[in-house]
């Protein structure tokens, strides 16, 4: 599967390019490339730097860490509905996130936010494996998801309305479609930690989930240490849909579309997926957030809008599939 | 050399013994078939014996540890899941994993071994297939496929060829024959006693738990035992085409 | 009398103003009786901005009680004065038991209070808010006219004026500058934070960008812009994602390099003569920045 391998990252390349050179600022792209390498046209290197850079760096991390957590969490909970978006991690993540900023211990400590929201990550996670774990039905699972995801959000939502602040009371629109506008390296370097932490315990899974193919007994017959692989699953997401959310909010749905898309082209084996839906995701959120640059500029589109309107329909169309075979 | 050594295996599971003092050693050679009726343990034994069940007494293969145990014994369960529509060589492969770390590409042996297991169960023009959309026995065969790529002394399978066709049901049973002459050994369990006369070398009957018979078919199945235990009445000979039972009437 | 014509001809109000009539203002006076009635006694305003307006203007023990907002310092630029009223949170109810026979009230303030208010029975005069620097001239008159101030008003407006015009001085070069909000909002010439930078003596980079009015300035069309000056809002307590681009780099980076920054405060928000300190403490700037401009 290297030439799969191949495709993907020469088509995260180009996307990331192209997110390095789309803007309101409607510089030529090749001038703008020069102003980010060589550092000598002032405010253009400004911008390329501090704008467009963390951006389109935030793109691929966020994108990654979606990809990998779904196909993981699909992978173990053999359920190809299986998203952290859907199934609340997300927005628990948010929850955390918002306390943080809140309470003002993301002002206090730098790895406040982040930590925090992997707090409220991994509490969602748990919860999920425990009312549906991996022999679960879609049906429990997405209930769970639900029940999760509603209660995040009248949490977050109430947390918001508390503040002191005016602005904050409007900001849960950010916080459940999520955007990437005017980030800045330092959430960059928030971020990145956690996610490649998350990236790591996520691609230890690879041997155990092609194990679980065969059910988990059978795994567990194959020397698979089915409590390990839990806690992988468990730590992983939380960290890196943890990290992803609290700089760019909730964005739904890559978990889902993009190991939909690739399983095909890697021959099902939950092992290949993970790298493959890493490269996905990062493909899709470099794609949407380009969208969003170019669809509606002056409106502040939030990228949850996008990926929203390709992973629905087709969340709706899985549920119809699951429903026809079991039904 | 005994490839399993059970020694007073015992299951409580809800207040209930559902596995009573279990004692019993399996040697190179072999094909153990475990039969008994519904509820009387067969299940059970096998998953304690293995290690996936909590239990008291001792169990050679349950005290090694995981990636031990994985290549002293493969496991094939009753419940035949394929969780994803890998296809049938990549199903089969996964009987490699106790051999591979984790992310290697397959060595030349793993290749090998998949290749005879995929000819030992006729499945060598099913190998692209999508093993989700075979037939239930072929998705068995498949299944039993993987248990002998992973090439291990001791194959240990719950109701392998339930739901297969006789000529199928026939070859199953021959290839676990087959490798107990290559000085492995096999324990499956089987509710047709049939093949079970004509294919295993020692049956192991159980009721209620515990062993009521351990020994060569004939020995195994007298009237009197298949009164007692299975409540029926049956024909058994052996023949010059081997050992020939069928099971006759309902007593009672 | 019960008609509201806010957008009489300026010039015709200059006139006016100058000469003490008020041709052409027509303001909801409500009530028992109109202009010719003694003046209100019992005067409740329920808008930031008309609070401070009645302050500046109403008659000793007419103004009963302003909003909770004016005793705030970061919005409020008369918050002293303001503590000595009892305070009210806008709501109907509060405002019926205080039994006014006048509720002042903004344009922007809520709908179903304003419309409950006039339902039992007690006038309420509305101010639009004050876009342009002739406009808090048009709302001191205003306010004169509904508390029966006239009077006070006048001299306030004389003493405006008179300030006005000693603030404008001829500048040689108008330096670039930028206001910048809460969500990357910005705002034009057609506003009255613009003309104070206008009257300062800057050229709002906002009008370059197309965005007279205000609206949304890309942080990235902020940056290439390169403003000379850079006006904020200082962010209130607690935090919001709305506020972390005033945080950003890039415009840290503006405020603090070359670019000189000031803070948007009280004296910004609401269109009365405290503007004319605003637009003072702006020229200030100016005048530190470099007269040949950026290098």
């Amino acid at each position: 599967m290297t030439r799969l391998a191949l495709l993907l990252g020469a088509l995260v390349a180009a996307l990331f390019l192209g997110s390095l050179t789309i803007g309101p600022a409607g510089v030529g792209a090749g001038e703008s490339l020069r102003a980010l390498v060589l550092g000598d046209a002032g405010p253009l290197t400004l911008v390329m730097r501090e704008i467009r850079l963390p951006r389109a760096l935030l793109a691929a991390i966020v994108g990654a860490s979606l990809g990998l957590a779904g196909a993981a969490m699909q992978g173990y909970l053999r359920n190809p509905l299986a998203e952290p978006g859907l199934i609340g991690v997300s927005g628990a993540a948010a929850l955390g996130a918002v306390i943080a900023l809140q309470t003002g211990l993301a002002a206090s400590w730098a790895l406040g936010l982040p930590a925090a929201a992997l707090a409220g990550a991994l509490a969602a996670v748990l919860l999920v494996v425990a009312l549906a774990g991996p022999r679960g039905t879609s049906l429990t699972l997405i209930l769970a998801g639900i029940a999760i995801s509603a209660l995040a959000a009248a949490l977050t939502s109430l947390v918001l309305n508390l503040s002191p602040n005016p602005f904050a009371a409007s900001e849960i629109v950010f916080w459940m479609m999520g955007s990437l506008a005017d980030r800045s390296m330092s959430d960059v370097w928030v971020a990145l930690p956690f996610t490649a932490l998350g990236w790591a315990l996520l691609m230890t899974m690879g041997r155990g989930l092609d194990a679980l193919t065969l059910g988990e007994d059978a795994a567990g017959a194959l020397g698979i240490r089915l409590g390990r692989l839990q806690a992988a699953l468990v730590l992983g997401t939380a960290s890196a849909v943890g990290a992803a959310t609290a700089v760019a909010g909730t964005i739904g749905f890559v978990g889902l579309v993009v190991p939909h898309l690739l399983r095909p082209l890697v021959g099902a084996r939950p092992s290949r997926l993970l790298w493959a839906s890493a490269l996905g995701g990062a493909a899709m959120v470099l794609a949407a957030d380009i969208a969003v640059r170019l669809v509606l500029p002056e409106r502040d589109l939030k990228l949850g809008v996008l990926t929203a309107l390709v992973g629905a329909p087709l969340f709706l169309h899985l549920i119809y599939r699951t429903r026809r075979e079991m039904g | 050399m005994s490839l399993l050594s059970l020694s007073d295996l015992s299951v409580r599971l809800r207040g209930r013994d559902v596995l009573a003092g279990v004692t019993l050693d399996i040697g190179p050679g072999e094909v153990v078939g475990l039969i008994g009726p519904n509820g009387a343990g067969k299940t059970t034994l096998m998953r304690a014996a293995l290690g996936l069940l909590p239990a008291r007494g001792h169990s050679s293969l349950a005290a090694l540890p995981p990636r031990a145990r994985a290549r002293a014994a493969a496991w094939m369960p009753q419940a035949r899941e394929i969780a994803w529509p890998v296809s049938v060589e990549t199903l089969v492969m996964l009987g490699r994993i106790p051999h591979m770390a984790g992310g290697q590409r397959p060595s030349e042996g793993d290749i090998a071994a998949v290749e005879r297991a995929l000819a030992a169960m006729g499945l060598g023009s099913f190998r692209h297939r999508t093993a989700t959309r075979l037939s239930g026995g072929e998705q068995a065969r498949a299944l039993i496929a993987r248990a002998l790529a992973q090439d291990t002394p001791l194959i240990v399978a719950d109701e392998p060829i339930a739901g297969l066709d006789p000529a199928h049901q026939i070859s199953t049973m021959k290839s676990f024959a087959r490798i107990a002459e290559d000085g492995r050994a096999a324990l499956v369990s089987i509710h047709d006693l049939g093949l079970a006369a004509r294919h295993c070398t020692r049956l192991v009957l159980l009721d209620g738990g515990q062993v009521a018979a351990d020994g060569p078919p004939g020995e195994v199945l007298t009237p009197a035992r298949l009164a007692e235990v299975f409540h029926v009445r049956g024909f058994f000979e052996t023949t010059a085409a081997g050992p020939v039972f069928q099971a006759l009437d309902v007593i009672g | 009398m019960s008609g509201c014509a806010r957008r009489s001809d300026r010039r015709l109000r200059r006139a006016a103003a100058a000469l003490g009539l008020w041709l052409g203002l027509s303001v909801a006076a409500a009530g028992p009786g109109g202009a010719d009635e003694a003046p209100p006694a019992r005067v409740v305003s329920i808008n930031l901005c008309t609070d401070q307006l009645a302050m500046m203007l109403a008659a000793p023990g007419q103004l009963h009680s302003v909003t909770n907002l004016a005793t705030d310092p970061r919005v409020s630029a008369m918050a002293e004065e303001a503590a000595a009223f009892p305070s009210n949170r806008g709501a109907a109810e509060d405002i019926y038991l205080m039994r006014p026979d006048l509720v002042l009230a903004g344009r922007y303030t809520a709908q179903p209070t304003v419309a409950m208010l006039r339902r039992l029975g007690i006038p309420v005069v509305v101010f639009d808010p004050a876009l342009s620097l002739d406009d808090v001239r048009t709302r001191m008159v205003e306010m004169g006219a509904a508390l029966g101030q006239e009077e006070a008003a006048a001299r306030a407006v004389a003493i405006f004026d008179a300030r006005r015009a000693a603030l404008r001085e001829s500048v040689s070069r108008r330096p670039s500058a930028a206001l910048y909000y809460a969500n990357g909002y910005t705002a034009g010439d057609r506003s009255l934070a613009g003309e104070i930078l206008a009257a300062a003596g800057f050229e709002n980079v906002a009008e370059a960008a197309g965005l007279s009015a205000g609206g949304r300035m890309p942080l990235e069309v902020l940056a290439l812009a390169a403003p000379e000056a850079v006006v904020t809002a200082r962010p209130y307590p607690g935090a919001s994602r709305a506020e972390d681009i005033l945080d950003h780099p890039v415009v840290r980076a503006l405020r603090e390099g070359r670019a000189a920054g000031a803070f948007a405060d009280r004296d910004w928000i609401c269109g009365t003569p405290h503007v004319l300190a605003a637009i003072e403490s702006l020229a200030e700037l100016r005048r530190t920045l470099p007269p040949e401009g950026p290098e």
